[in-house]
């Protein structure tokens, strides 16, 4: 079915569309340049469009996010959906039910989603998750800084098997992206401590944080693979640590990006970087060195970073940095879940308030504002939440409408927050707005194209997939600085959402509730000599130490249900073959 | 004060669930109206009048509205729960939740109460006539922020983990309980009359247990401040020898207090 989206506000950063009039035609699914006259017709008079969300960097399935379920049920309480229209029952406000985290994605005009921690292990589970996880597109990262493997090869200073071993657990658990977290400090844990900065060698594998990201950085490059590395630095929310942030980002920088699928320019994506700003050396001399990161960041050309913006809400932490999790249940005394993935990494959970008038919560707020607003260039920046760590995803409008309106953030600074947000950052000094096309670009455009996927995600030219966002904003009736509350609600509830081109949100309520996404993974295989030899160890090690057999280990292609290998030999299709899902560059 | 009569007609087989039946509901409702109320039957939402006849007089105001219930409920869940204002009188016995959440106004169950009586209460008055089940004056399950406010009462037994991370309020159990008391207890005030089976005050960190009668088992945090004569809690004086500990130590900065009567305890002092 041919539709035509007339008479909207476009704000499409990749095609440097900015608030210009004009339609967008659809056909089977893909954005197209005409249709015929009888074409459907969605009126988007008064309206902005946007190609649909993409979130780079969000915890919505797996092992972790269901213990955070499970042990949560207060969690459950606070946000509960009955049934109905098509959509099943759910509940959960920090960590949702996977349907509900489908439906609300949706919700807010956000078409694709990334699982941005994959116990290698659990990969089957993961996969599972996303069985009932309706509308978003998706992937996930599996986790390899602390991998023993990994570790291994790094030591014996061995590349070509890091890159054969790395294309084939991609392969295996049906994953994206090299994902980094406290890299050696997980595996430390293991034996009951972490590393400090990033020169601290590993037990045992006596390898340090620098060398793997070093290493795997240069893996990444040496397999192509769409998305840069993605870190999630050592020293997570310690007082002091944005020199090993900075140091951290300061490893990879001479490598040059060499992607085989997609159009990334950078070698890097540092995740919440809100968490990784501090400066001092305790809470009580603490002060943000947002500043820093972000003059870093303005001056480097290698990096994009998401921000970890903190919500203000009661949530639920999840990560595999185990280390962490431990420090954070010993400093608010919460339930603590902690869990040894075997050779591969670690994680915990623990419940946290970030209360606005609480001295550290409020000036986390502001070290996170002060990097959206001190960060130039918004093709560096991706929103994120690390939802559900520092606030649920279902809080992005309101991170909108902060960057949108002043007046809403010195309402919160001076009415709710902890006076610290004022005398230990400088948020209150920052006069900044961001614009629809700068929110259109840290929603959708940077996160698509440090992913890979900017052929057919982020943008609204010919040839993309017709994941549209209509939004019930008129940028030229009204004052959106003023009328912040107008924006949240706006991008909490999608006029229309369309996701390849079928309506599936209406006036912000789900009318299609039951579309499956597709998944992407890699499929590729790094000199298939080397690759030989590596699983002759892996054989030797599955036989000597996991709970599970070789045999067993890797997840099927029949386990996707909307399969979509990247890279390979192979054309990138449809498992069923029906239509290819993955075209060249269209732009 | 007006009075509204519910008359149960059978009680089924499949939990009722009327947290709709609070005083708080049926202010400014006729009897017509009250009668369609919603309450659930199992995963269906019928009317009151489907298992309650309904008479009496309705109020404009919640405080004004005094509900009788003639008969045992043994099978209808959340009576009461969030209320605010008013009174509910069951003559008989309830099932599980009843006057979980609520914050003012007065409960008296007859005769026995199922589990979750008064979870998260905070303020009001809850008196139960006979037993009680487990987990009552507690919290939600998994929330570690409970009971905080009112007074419950219970004149018969209850049953394990009452006062579970109790903050504020006062509970008092005439007759025994089971284990675990005042677990992860962080303040407020629960006497027992009776005896406990074991782990009073488990991981407690504030807040006073009075146990009247005699604890089989007792935990090991607790550190032996003396011995006291006619105790003075909440303005009650309660006469008598107690043994006096302060814990639990199993857990950081304990401070919570339990009393324990001499007689019969010895085997607990050090």
């Amino acid at each position: 079915m041919q539709k035509i989206i007339k008479n909207g506000m476009i704000y499409d950063p990749l095609n440097n569309i900015d608030g210009e009039k004009m339609d967008i035609c659809i056909d089977n699914g893909k954005i197209v340049d005409s249709v015929a006259n009888d074409a459907e017709v969605i009126d988007a008079s008064g309206k902005i469009v946007m190609a649909g969300g993409v979130d780079p960097h969000t915890h919505i399935a797996g092992a972790k996010v269901n213990v955070g379920r499970m042990y949560r049920p207060e969690d459950s309480k606070r946000d509960v959906m009955a049934r109905g229209g098509g959509m099943r029952a759910g509940s959960g406000f920090s960590v949702p039910s996977t349907f509900m985290t489908g439906y609300r994605y949706a919700q807010m005009g956000y078409t694709t989603a990334m699982e941005a921690a994959m116990p290698p292990l659990l990969a089957r589970h993961t996969h599972e998750e996303f069985h009932d996880m309706p509308i978003i597109d998706h992937a996930a990262f599996p986790l390899f800084g602390n991998n023993w493997f990994i570790m291994k090869y790094l030591k014996e200073g061995d590349l070509d098997k890091t890159a054969a071993y790395s294309a084939w657990l991609l392969r295996a658990t049906k994953g994206y992206a090299i994902k980094i977290v406290n890299p050696a400090g997980t595996e430390a844990w293991a034996w009951g401590g972490n590393v400090h900065g990033i020169n601290d060698p590993v037990p045992y594998f006596d390898v340090t944080g620098a060398d793997i990201i070093k290493g795997l950085a240069e893996v990444n490059e040496m397999l192509g693979l769409p998305h840069a590395i993605h870190l999630h630095c050592n020293d997570l929310g310690h007082p002091g640590n944005y020199e090993t942030t900075i140091a951290s980002f300061d490893i990879p920088k001479n490598i040059v990006p060499k992607p085989k699928y997609g159009h990334r320019d950078k070698i890097l994506y540092a995740t919440h970087v809100q968490f990784h700003c501090y400066g001092g050396t305790n809470w009580r001399d603490f002060v943000s060195a947002a500043p820093k990161v972000a003059d870093y960041v303005n001056k480097s050309d290698h990096i994009v970073i998401d921000i970890g913006q903190v919500t203000l809400d009661e949530t639920t932490t999840m990560t595999a940095d185990g280390p962490m999790e431990y420090d954070l249940h010993s400093l608010n005394g919460l339930k603590w879940a902690n869990c040894d993935v075997e050779m591969e990494t670690g994680s915990g959970v623990v419940p946290f308030i970030y209360a606005a008038r609480a001295p550290v919560p409020a000036s986390q707020w502001g070290v996170g504002m002060e990097l959206f607003l001190e960060i130039k260039d918004p093709r560096k920046i991706c929103l994120t939440t690390d939802s559900p760590n520092a606030g649920p995803f279902t809080r992005y409008p309101r991170v909108m409408a902060w960057l949108m309106s002043n007046k809403y953030r010195m309402n919160l600074i001076e009415n709710e927050l902890h006076k610290w947000a004022q005398t230990k950052t400088t948020v209150a000094t920052l006069d900044r707005e961001y614009s629809l096309y700068e929110i259109a670009q840290v929603t959708r455009a940077t996160s698509a194209k440090v992913l890979g996927l900017s052929d057919t995600k982020g943008h609204l030219g010919v040839g993309a997939d017709a994941d549209i966002a209509v939004y019930d904003i008129n940028p030229e009736t009204q004052d959106l600085s003023a009328e912040y509350m107008a924006v949240e609600k706006a991008f909490s509830n999608a006029a229309y959402v369309l996701k390849d081109g079928e309506i599936v949100v209406l006036d912000g309520t789900m009318v299609k509730p039951d579309l499956y996404g597709r998944t992407y993974w890699i499929n590729t295989k790094y000199k298939p000599e080397v690759e030989q030899e590596v699983l002759v160890d892996v054989e030797k090690w599955f036989r000597q130490y996991y709970s599970v057999n070789f045999e067993n280990y890797p997840v099927q292609e029949d386990y996707i249900p909307r399969s979509v290998p990247l890279l390979g030999d192979s054309v990138p299709g449809e498992a069923s073959g029906k239509e290819p899902a993955i075209e060249g560059a269209s732009k | 004060m007006s009075e509204i009569i519910l008359n149960p007609k059978v009680q089924p087989q499949v939990p009722l669930e009327a947290q709709n039946v609070t005083p708080d509901m049926f202010a400014g409702k006729s009897i017509d109206e009250i009668k369609n109320i919603e309450i659930w039957f199992g995963n269906e939402q019928v009317s009151l009048s489907e298992f309650f006849d309904v008479e009496g007089e309705s109020a404009d105001n919640a405080s004004e509205i005094k509900i009788i219930i003639d008969g045992d409920v043994d099978n209808t869940k959340r009576i009461g729960q969030g209320m605010t204002a008013g009174e509910i009188v069951i003559k008989g016995n309830t099932s599980m939740y009843v006057g979980s959440e609520m914050e003012g106004g007065k409960i008296t169950v007859e005769g026995d109460a199922g589990p979750w009586a008064g979870r998260d209460m905070k303020g009001g008055e809850l008196t139960i006539m006979g037993d009680a089940g487990d987990y009552i004056g507690s919290s939600y399950r998994g929330d570690w922020r409970g009971m905080s406010g009112g007074v419950l009462t219970v004149y018969g037994n209850a049953g394990n983990e009452i006062a579970e991370y109790m903050l504020g309020g006062k509970l008092v159990v005439k007759g025994n309980v089971r284990i675990m008391p005042g677990v992860h207890m962080n303040g407020g005030t629960l006497i027992i009359g009776g005896d406990v089976i074991a782990r009073t005050g488990g991981e407690m960190k504030g807040g006073t247990i009075v146990v009247k009668g005699i604890i089989d088992e007792f935990l090991p945090g607790f550190e032996f401040l003396g011995v006291e004569k006619d105790i003075e809690i909440d303005g009650e004086l309660l006469e008598g020898n107690y043994f006096k500990f302060k814990g639990d130590n199993a857990t950081k900065g304990a401070g919570g207090i339990i009393y324990a009567a001499t007689k019969g305890n010895a085997h607990i002092a050090p």
